[in-house]
């Protein structure tokens, strides 16, 4: 059974959806709990069996299923993947529930239970086209849980959704099939497994095009800066379910497959987009920073936050050494613990009030005590207080950058401080203050299910703040691996001298130690 | 005088034609049975032609063997031509008319199954185009092709409804003009290199080194409206929209599979040499015509309300995109249509078959048309499966992995990349997400919207088992293609490349 885990993992909760068709509708959710907490504890499992001292990929599975054209089942998983897996079953678990919706809560589960599914698919695929296969598919469910169960301009925000993400990944489809094809050219043989692709050193020209190629899938999925309007529209008419599952697991697709794909098959190229890149990450997380300041509805505040978190992440992985990628691969992380729970947050007094409103609210914190603690817990570890999980990421991901460029880091440092400034604002508006709307004099402080999906998020939260070292670990050493392939295969003088050589430094110690 | 000609029996190779003699046999049986006693069920037909079709399937796939051991056959004078190209086209053509024809046995009654000659035109049709494909002769190509035709504007004015014979009028009079067309085109080539068999047409060009390739360009431009004309290349798709929405959903799906892979073979083997000897004005028109057609149908597609209308244009845009592989010319492109081809048949059938179970004999008032997109809104809430394979259909028309055309479709890109057209590749591929829009918008309004209560006694009211059994085979054959893809391709690869395409 060990040796078929990720499988297992993939495909159980698609076969439990299939099975709940047969399900009564009033037992749904306690179905869907069941196998989200199986799903779970599965995925608990997989962390145990892994081992950290490895850096390479492990539970690897292949069989072929167009061995004409080169397509395989290939899966596996490292350090970068294995924690976003088990995030992806955490919030899926903790997304059913603290399910409060009432319209047809068996398709909903249903749905989400297919969304599983596509989730982990995208980060244990080891083929480029089985990484499509889910990558495509995960747009299926949340398309039709944005349509389904959102808000008012629903169906403008799950169409805008779909075919912005469809139109990039399919750029992304053509550079793939390039991609296989400079395969076929220098071995003969149609390949899709990126393991065999890294081995390929392309010439930079054709490096430039393909990484742009991928680009335009990735950052629209991330979403980067010109490329993120479908967002807030996405998350302004989502559910919170919706909400919750895009931004702490879906938006991480496109992160984590810059990792995956853009840095190793294209190190040349990476080193020579650093600059525009981090460019556009850090207007990414200025400009929606003060879109955030702008709002007046808190679940904007929270979306354009939560993007201009992403905007630290893109930054971290392309600092091309070992800290910036270990702290954005963690970050990832804390950004979908920590942008999940204030989604959830916000669903609470939705939930009551059915306003986003801040206007709306105000000395929430008398009324509200414990939710205001809670709210107040995240939203600290949202701005980066030290020894919550926020932290963590962002410090290496800026110390990471700091290697390549001050002055980059600096402006982005700054302006994640400054960041604060509309968070707190927020917080201020809404939970301090006098109580001056007759509504919310009686409302009802979190109640048990809410606090069951909240509490395990601030333990999370917390505890990684403090001691991120189970996480670090198997992370670092995965990512030191990609790095060193990334300098061995850099062929410019710039990429060279970029991308750290970890295999001689370590060497060079050594010899050091010798002496 | 004349000399006497002897020729031995056995060198006529009449094997050749043993399938589509098969379809006449068949069409002439139905024929008798009316004869000896009218009035017989629908049921009967079906099977009957679902037999003689059977046995038709079966000679072909035997020539496939011979096929795979001697190479190509020629037979009756060299007018047939037994190579891959036919064998694998003969096998689509018979076993989509084998999934479609047990379509007419819908629960309610339709006034043109009452007519055994329905099936006996049915199985006419087929071998024409049987005739079409298995041959590299100009005129018995031209034979087959009207044989086909006539026969099938027959069928659609059988569905008695206004729009039906203004459905079939209109076919036929285009249809008319482009047989004109490949009349006038198969002229020109005859006069300027003295034969009609396409084969001897290359080397004739080929040896005098195009000298006259004005008189070719002509030719070509001739023969190019006839052959866009039956695949619905813009400008010639005119007639497409009207006359799907004219004809019954299970026809209508029916011409978007059938005639245009015997239209794509005629296509390959005039155009690939051509192509292939440089002639670059041809391939300049050839890229404007697979870019226009699978571009503006898309956009025409977008602002559809009907949903049959819609598929009419999609069907226009999926015919653009595959006719890049005859642009592209190599092995994999080649590999890459038939491919498409038999993905497309299996989601098509499905598509088309949910619109024909739901269709209604009489309108309701304020509707404009058979299946307006209001009439499936909600359906999830009123009938889950069926909104289901709906969507599965529409997802994979969109080409949403792992569903059947995805793989048609990076097969097909993928041979554009070998073959050197990066920016072809990348248009077909943006064009994927302009077309994935209408697929949605029913999407949309089936899983977003609320019912209407009117319509809601429409649906599945003709699905008979009969057509569920085909609905659920669509659907299988959708959702597994990929299971399906390996073996097919290795197949096709084999065909395809043996016969020197």
């Amino acid at each position: 059974m060990q040796e078929h885990i990720l499988s297992i993992l993939i495909f159980f909760p698609a076969l439990a959806a299939m099975l709940g068709f047969v399900v009564h509708k009033d037992s749904a959710r306690a179905y869907g709990i069941t196998v989200a907490a199986i799903e779970f504890f599965l995925s608990l499992w997989l962390w145990s069996l892994y081992d950290p001292m490895t850096s390479g990929m492990q539970f690897m599975e292949m069989a072929p299923l167009v061995s004409a054209f080169g397509i395989s089942y290939l899966v596996g998983i490292d350090g970068i993947s294995l924690f976003i897996i088990i995030l992806s079953a955490f919030f899926t678990l903790i997304g059913i529930a603290s399910l409060t919706e009432k319209r047809r809560v068996k398709d909903l589960i249903i749905t989400l239970l297919f969304l599983e599914m596509t989730m982990i698919g995208v980060f244990s695929a080891l083929d480029a086209i089985v990484f499509y296969v889910f990558w495509e598919l995960s747009l299926i469910p949340m398309l039709y849980i944005i349509g389904a169960w959102g808000g008012p301009l629903r169906i403008y925000a799950s169409i805008k959704f779909f075919l912005y993400t469809f139109t990039g990944s399919l750029i992304m489809l053509v550079g793939m099939l390039f991609m296989a094809y400079f395969y076929y050219q220098a071995t003969g043989q149609w390949s899709f497994s990126l393991l065999e692709w890294y081995r390929l050193i392309l010439p930079v020209n054709f490096q430039m095009w393909l990484f742009a190629a991928f680009f335009f899938g990735f950052a629209i999925k991330v979403p980067m800066f010109p490329f993120h309007t479908w967002l807030p529209y996405a998350h302004g008419q989502a559910p919170t379910i919706g909400s919750v599952i895009l931004a702490a697991i879906l938006l991480k697709m496109g992160t984590y497959a810059f990792v995956r794909f853009s840095l190793p098959l294209f190190p040349d190229a990476s080193v020579a987009f650093m600059f525009p890149i981090a460019i556009l990450a850090i207007v990414m997380i200025v400009y929606t920073a003060m879109v955030a300041y702008a709002q007046e509805d808190i679940k904007q505040v929270v979306a354009y936050s939560s993007v201009s978190h992403m905007g630290v992440i893109i930054l971290g992985i392309f600092a091309m050494n070992v800290e910036g990628i270990t702290g954005s691969v963690f970050l990832m992380i804390a950004h979908g613990v920590v942008s999940g729970a204030l989604f959830l947050l916000v669903g609470v007094i939705y939930d009551r009030r059915h306003t986003k409103l801040m206007s709306e609210f105000g000395g929430l914190a008398s009324v509200m005590p414990r939710y205001a603690t809670i709210f107040g817990i995240m939203m600290m570890a949202s701005v980066g207080l030290p020894l919550t999980i926020n932290f963590v990421g962002e410090f290496l991901s800026l110390l990471g950058f700091y290697k390549q460029s001050h002055s980059y880091t600096l402006v982005a440092g700054t302006a994640i401080i400054v960041g604060a400034i509309y968070m707190l604002s927020a917080y201020k508006k809404a939970f301090f203050g006098t109580v001056t709307k007759e509504e919310n004099k009686n409302l009802k402080d979190v109640n048990r299910t809410e606090l069951l999906g909240l509490v395990p998020l601030v333990i999370v939260a917390i505890w990684l703040g403090v001691y991120p070292k189970p996480l670090l670990v198997p992370i670092n050493n995965s990512v030191e691996a990609i790095v060193q392939l990334m300098h061995d295969k850099a062929q410019t003088a710039e990429a060279k001298q970029r991308i750290p050589d970890l295999a001689h430094s370590a060497g060079l110690n050594s010899t050091q130690e010798a002496h | 005088m004349l000399a006497p000609i002897s020729i031995s029996l056995a060198s006529l190779h009449v094997t050749t034609m043993a399938p589509m003699l098969i379809a006449i046999a068949g069409a002439l049986a139905i024929l008798c049975i009316d004869l000896m006693k009218e009035g017989l069920h629908k049921s009967l037909y079906v099977m009957v032609s679902l037999l003689f079709l059977l046995l038709d399937l079966g000679a072909v796939i035997d020539f496939g063997n011979i096929f795979l051991k001697n190479g190509s056959v020629l037979g009756m004078f060299d007018m047939m031509l037994i190579d891959g190209l036919s064998i694998l086209s003969q096998i689509i053509i018979v076993a989509g008319s084998m999934l479609f024809i047990p379509l007419a046995m819908t629960s309610k009654r339709f006034h043109e199954y009452n007519y055994p000659e329905y099936f006996a035109l049915f199985l006419f049709m087929i071998a024409g185009f049987q005739f079409m494909v298995a041959s590299d002769n100009l005129i018995l190509i031209f034979v087959g092709l009207e044989t086909a035709s006539l026969a099938l504007y027959t069928l659609i004015a059988l569905h008695n409804r206004s729009k039906s014979f203004e459905a079939a009028v209109k076919y036929f009079t285009m249809g008319a003009l482009a047989a004109g067309f490949f009349a006038f085109g198969s002229m020109i080539f005859y006069a300027i290199t003295g034969s009609v068999e396409i084969n001897q047409i290359a080397l004739a060009l080929a040896k005098d080194e195009y000298v006259n390739i004005g008189f070719v360009l002509i030719a070509v431009v001739f023969l190019l409206a006839a052959i866009g004309f039956k695949l619905s290349m813009v400008p010639f798709h005119t007639w497409t929209p009207d006359v799907y929405e004219g004809s019954s959903a299970a026809l209508a799906g029916y011409m978007s599979i059938v005639p245009k892979v015997a239209g794509f073979v005629i296509a390959m083997r005039l155009f690939e040499f051509l192509v292939h000897s440089g002639v670059v004005w041809l391939q300049v028109v050839l890229y404007v015509a697979v870019v226009v057609t699978m571009t503006a149908s898309n956009i025409w597609a977008l602002v559809q309300n009907d949903v049959k209308r819609m598929l009419a244009y999609s069907s226009i845009s999926h015919a653009g995109f595959v006719m890049a592989a005859i642009l592209i010319g190599t092995t994999q492109a080649n590999t890459a249509l038939f491919l498409y081809w038999a993905l497309f048949s299996f989601t098509n059938l499905g598509a088309f078959s949910m619109l024909w179970v739901s269709r209604q004999k009489n309108l309701i008032p304020g509707q404009s048309s058979d299946h307006p997109y209001e009439k499936f809104a909600g359906l999830v809430k009123t009938m889950p499966m069926a909104a289901v394979m709906i969507a599965l259909f529409m997802l994979s028309l969109a080409g949403i992995p792992p569903f059947g055309l995805f793989w048609g479709k990076i097969y097909m890109i993928g041979s554009a990349v070998s073959g050197g057209y990066t920016v072809l590749a990348l248009i077909m591929a943006l064009n994927s997400a302009i077309a994935a829009y209408y697929y949605l918008k029913l999407i949309v309004f089936m899983f977003m919207k609320e019912p209407i209560a009117e319509y809601q006694k429409y649906y599945l009211m003709n699905a008979s088992l009969s057509l569920k059994t085909i609905i659920g085979i669509a659907a299988i054959g959708t959702i597994f293609a990929v299971f399906a893809v390996n073996p097919l391709l290795k197949v096709i690869t084999l065909f395809v490349y043996n016969s020197g395409y």
